[in-house]
């Protein structure tokens, strides 16, 4: 564990000056307060250490806040946030892209949420299903039309166990009434049907998708929970906030029910709506993407007094820390379960840091993910004895960077939904041995020869979850780094780029 | 315990380990899912005419389509002309899907701002949004012109793009004699072959308006590729096959070196391009040719408007459409067709000759943009194939009667038909209930290649789960060698899977074939 590195705070706030110069003043003010480098935090040395360990750093900046207009955010949008990340993945349910062609086109099996199931037959989640507006459409209204792709979901999927609708950016503009007709609708059919306001304009990023599709969860899934078949135990859990990329929730859930508990509900990944319907008859709600779901979890505190738990299943010592935080909730035999698991996989994780630490050790990482990504995956690259010098999230808010606080070491460049030009300007300057975001970023930054690794998708690898999910993690991340491409970028006659003397 | 340091295992392999099985099946037990025989009966019940017949009765639900939304287009479109940033006007989260999609395809950057319009611009309008967004577009990107699309929500309430461009160049966001053409490109109407079609149109009017160039003042000829997925081989096979006739001729957009910039250890956000002095100069030209009729309707009727002469075709794929592009450029320009072309015809020709066994009497599914599915079926009647499903979301009722001329013109067309405005759950139905042999199409085939277990034959976009395939042609007589070569390794490949169990099926593993 490299835990003891520093990054150059002088030279990263120098980079945020030079980037600044480059705005037009009134938006080099605005996004002045997005950057920033990480000091090291006061803490009083006999101050108690929390949950989440000892707060090393502070790495507050402005957050959740309006993109500035034309300079390439990297963000995405509200629909995204629902349909493509929290209910996407519930997989019996038929999920409606609601509105014109394209948002449903362009997120079509793009996330990755792996499910077993027979699509298009049990499961529907590698498919496009849209209302597919025309002008006629957005000038008389959609809610007949959606009354009509309602029946005919039901004629070609009869085996779906509900549907969702996810609103378009037009749907809020045309004045429709999607929840009436999901609720006539519903009765009709005899099925769960959610209509979700998630348009795209509503809110300043994917995260306030992530806050209204928890929000549709609360009002028309959890209000059947009573009625809810299933057996309540003493160590059910629920696993919130884990979209299965690549299989993570699998790797995940192995964990946990080797050390004695049961998983009453996943949400959202693997998903059935059954699942997330019992999920109130759990005991306790453990929370991997905390930025997406914790809304419910605060619900289901409140509502059915179930408490909830932050956990980080990436890298070996978050791992480890994770399942004794865990167990500990549950008393000492699944405590002593948890130290079976753990001294269980500790010959794995030897194996893979003897194997891949020589290879990795000291090098310089950038991430730019979503809002959980940016620090959760930090200790895990520092296992592997490798250095974060720059992380940013495309929509935190302000707990997200408090709790980053936690992870990054002073020096560390911080950058709030950077913009593309940043991004570019800081791999530049910075030249990590290592970059991880998404594919928007992904080619230029291998065509500055760096190497890179999408961190949403997994780069279509994966899982990355658990003991099984840090083994092909430590591999992808070598083979990303330790490839021969990266030496071939300079033809053997030029020097830098410039063809020497054999000109004239 | 499945993972080892030694040999490590990733999604693959891992879940088809019992640990995870089992835990699978436990899961299935309590997850409220339909059951395993409720399932399977469903899954035979799909692949039935019954099924089939309520399929094809949906009126207003769509599953799986092969199209895309309007300001994609758009945004291929701007990649076409040197240093210019496309500019999506409207929310943000349409912009970073049109970038994804076209990154996932060509395995390049794509870049796109947007004016990222959120809840009080929908109440008051997008023009601060625009007036912000063109000032930190040219600051940041320096680009040489921002070329405006619109993405529905800037589309349903109504924001007049003309008035706010003026509006912004007045208030000092760029230049007032810096380019921004702009083209409205609502997704509720058409796709995204019609977003290209109208930014190409924003485009052109945009430098010809008040320009006093008149046409025919040169010999030149444009040319416009439209949406084109291939356009990186395309491009480059195209104008090699002018620059041997010697023609004088310009592509009104080239997005040939701007997705395919090499990896030296620079990020060129641009590369290539039609320059602005082309645009400008193209006014002149003799003639404005289309390579996809679909794609191009309104710009040709444009082209026309100033006086040049026009002509459109149905992606030059095979022998029969490339020979009809050549010829009409050689009338328009004067220029013969050089022998080293005739050759090049020959050898494509002598190529199917060799491989005519094979071909002759398969049957085919295809699907895609309308111009490349009609191109697609007319080459395989030329193989002597039979283009049994041709399938075309974005085509409309006149693409289908087009696509009828075609099968009647050829013994091999007797059986075939043209589906238009459908989708790929259409395609599923009629996949089972009247098979074919292989099925031409994008990566969005392979759930039907799963199902139906038809190899799929990936050539068009987008093709997210393979690699590089865009960089080499399939226009022309080079292309059609390589799309030749294509269906017949896929073709042999079948072959080979279907005879090679030893002692079982391997009478006819043949070494020649
Ligand atoms: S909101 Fe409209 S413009 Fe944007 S991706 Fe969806 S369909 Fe296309
Ligand atoms: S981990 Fe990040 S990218 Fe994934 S869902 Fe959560 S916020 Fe989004």
């Amino acid at each position: 564990m490299s835990d003891s590195y520093e990054n150059d705070g002088k030279a990263h706030e120098q980079y945020i000056a030079e980037v600044l110069a480059q705005y037009p003043e009134k938006f080099a003010k605005r996004r002045k307060k997005h950057l920033s480098v990480a000091k090291a935090a006061e803490v009083e040395p006999d101050a108690p250490v929390g949950e989440e360990g000892p707060l090393l750093t502070e790495c507050e900046v402005k957050s959740n806040i309006k993109s500035i207009p034309g300079v390439m955010t990297i963000r995405g949008c509200a629909y995204a946030g629902s349909k493509g990340v929290v209910w996407g993945p519930v997989k019996d349910m038929v999920h409606i892209s609601h509105g014109p062609v394209g948002c449903g086109q362009y997120s079509w099996s793009q996330r990755r949420n792996y499910y077993v199931g027979t699509t298009g037959i049990d499961a529907f989640g590698t498919m496009q299903i849209t209302s597919d507006f025309q002008e006629k459409d957005i000038v008389f209204g959609g809610d007949k039309k959606l009354d009509k792709v309602i029946d005919e979901i039901e004629q070609m999927f009869p085996l779906s166990g509900g549907i969702s609708v996810q609103s378009e950016c037009p749907i809020g503009l045309i004045g429709d009434d999607i929840e009436a007709v999901s609720r006539r609708k519903g009765k009709e059919i005899g099925k769960t049907i959610v209509p979700v306001r998630c348009e795209g304009f509503r809110g300043v990023s994917q995260s306030l998708g992530h806050h209204i599709a928890n929000d549709a969860i609360r009002d028309w899934v959890l209000d059947k929970s009573a009625e809810a078949e299933w057996e309540a135990g003493p160590y059910d859990v629920n696993i919130v906030g884990d979209y299965n990329i690549g299989g993570d929730a699998w790797a995940s859930r192995r964990l946990l029910e080797e050390m004695g508990l049961r998983i009453c509900g996943n949400w959202s990944g693997d998903a059935t709506l059954a699942e997330m319907e019992r999920a109130p008859k759990a005991k306790l709600n453990l929370i991997h993407c905390y930025r997406s779901m914790n809304y419910i979890c605060r619900h289901m505190e409140e509502k059915y007094g179930i408490p909830w738990m932050e956990y980080n299943f990436f890298g070996p010592s978050q791992i480890a820390a994770s399942l004794r935080k865990i167990a500990k909730h549950f008393g000492p035999e699944i405590e002593a379960k948890a130290e079976e698991v753990i001294a269980k996989y500790q010959p794995l994780v030897d194996g893979i840091l003897e194997k891949y630490g020589p290879r990795l050790k000291g090098k310089k990482v950038m991430l730019y993910v979503g809002g959980l990504r940016p620090r959760h995956v930090m200790t895990a690259y520092e296992d592997l004895g490798m250095e974060i010098a720059g992380t940013g999230y495309e929509f935190a808010h302000n707990d997200d960077y408090q709790r980053t606080g936690h992870y990054a070491k002073p020096g560390t460049l911080i950058y709030d939904d950077v913009t593309g030009y940043e991004l570019e300007k800081f791999v530049e300057k910075i030249r990590p041995d290592l970059v991880g975001s998404g594919i928007k970023e992904k080619y230029p930054v291998q065509k500055m020869g760096i190497p890179f690794r999408q961190m949403h998708s997994w780069d279509y690898s994966g899982p990355y979850h658990g003991y099984d999910g840090f083994a092909i993690f430590a591999r992808d991340m070598d083979l990303a780094i330790n490839n021969p491409v990266w030496d071939l970028f300079d033809a053997p006659w030029t020097d830098g780029g410039e063809l020497l003397a054999a000109a004239e | 315990m499945p993972q080892s340091a030694e040999k490590i295992l990733d999604h693959g392999p891992l879940f088809r380990e019992p640990e995870y099985q089992e835990m699978f099946a436990r899961k299935k037990a309590c997850d409220g899912a339909a059951s395993i025989d409720a399932t399977a009966l469903q899954s035979e019940y799909t692949k039935g005419w019954e099924y089939r017949e309520k399929n094809f009765a949906r009126e207003a639900l769509v599953i799986n389509p092969a199209k895309a939304c309007q300001p994609l287009g758009a945004v291929f479109a701007a990649a076409g002309f040197e240093k210019t940033m496309s500019f999506v006007h409207g929310s943000q989260g349409c912009a970073a899907y049109f970038r994804s999609h076209l990154s996932r395809h060509f395995k390049e950057p794509c870049t796109a701002v947007s004016s990222s319009m959120t809840e009080d611009a929908a109440v008051f309008g997008g023009l601060n949004n625009m007036i912000d967004g063109l000032a930190n577009c040219y600051s940041l990107y320096q680009p040489k012109m921002i070329a405006v699309s619109t993405t529905c929500m800037a589309e349903v309430i109504g924001d007049d793009l003309h008035g706010f461009i003026g509006n912004a160049k007045a208030k000092g966001s760029v230049p007032e004699d810096f380019d921004v053409p702009f083209a409205h490109t609502p997704s509720f109407v058409g796709s995204h072959i019609d977003g290209y079609d109208n930014s190409i149109k924003g485009i052109l009017e945009h430098f010809w308006k008040d320009n006093p160039v008149v046409a025919s003042a040169s010999e030149t000829i444009n040319i416009v590729p439209g949406f084109d997925g291939f356009c990186v081989g395309n491009n480059r096979e195209l104008g090699r096959m002018l620059d041997l006739m010697g023609v004088s001729y310009k592509l009104i957009g080239d997005a040939a070196d701007q997705f395919d910039t090499p990896s030296d250890g620079e990020y060129r956000m641009y590369d290539g391009g039609t320059t602005i002095d082309d645009l400008k100069a193209a006014k002149g030209a003799k003639a404005t040719l289309a390579l996809q009729h679909w794609n191009s309707r309104k710009t040709l009727e444009y082209a026309g408007s100033v006086g040049q002469e026009t002509a459109s075709f149905n992606y030059p794929l095979g022998i029969r459409a490339t020979d009809e592009l050549l010829m009409k450029i050689s009338s328009l320009s004067g220029k013969a067709i050089p022998e080293a072309l005739r050759l090049e015809r020959g050898r494509l020709v002598d190529a199917m000759a060799d491989s005519q066994a094979y071909l002759h009497g398969k049957r085919y599914a295809i699907f895609g943009d309308p111009d490349f599915v009609q191109a697609m079926a007319r080459f395989i009647l030329e193989t002597g194939g039979e283009p049994v499903h041709c399938l075309s979301t974005n085509g409309g009722k006149e693409w289908a009667e087009d696509m009828q001329v075609l099968f009647d013109s050829s013994p091999f067309g007797k059986d075939c038909k043209a589906y238009a405005h459908k989708d790929l759950w259409h395609l599923r139905s009629l996949m089972f209930t009247e098979p074919v042999d292989f099925l031409i199409g994008n990566s969005h085939g392979k759930y039907l290649e799963r199902d139906t277990k038809t190899p799929l034959i990936r050539l068009t976009f987008p093709i997210f789960d393979r690699h590089h395939h865009h960089r080499f042609p399939v226009i022309g007589y080079q292309g059609g060698l390589r799309v030749l070569t294509t269906i017949l390794d896929k073709l042999f490949d079948k072959l080979d899977a279907e005879t090679n169990i030893a002692g079982e099926t391997d009478i006819s593993f043949d070494l020649t074939r």
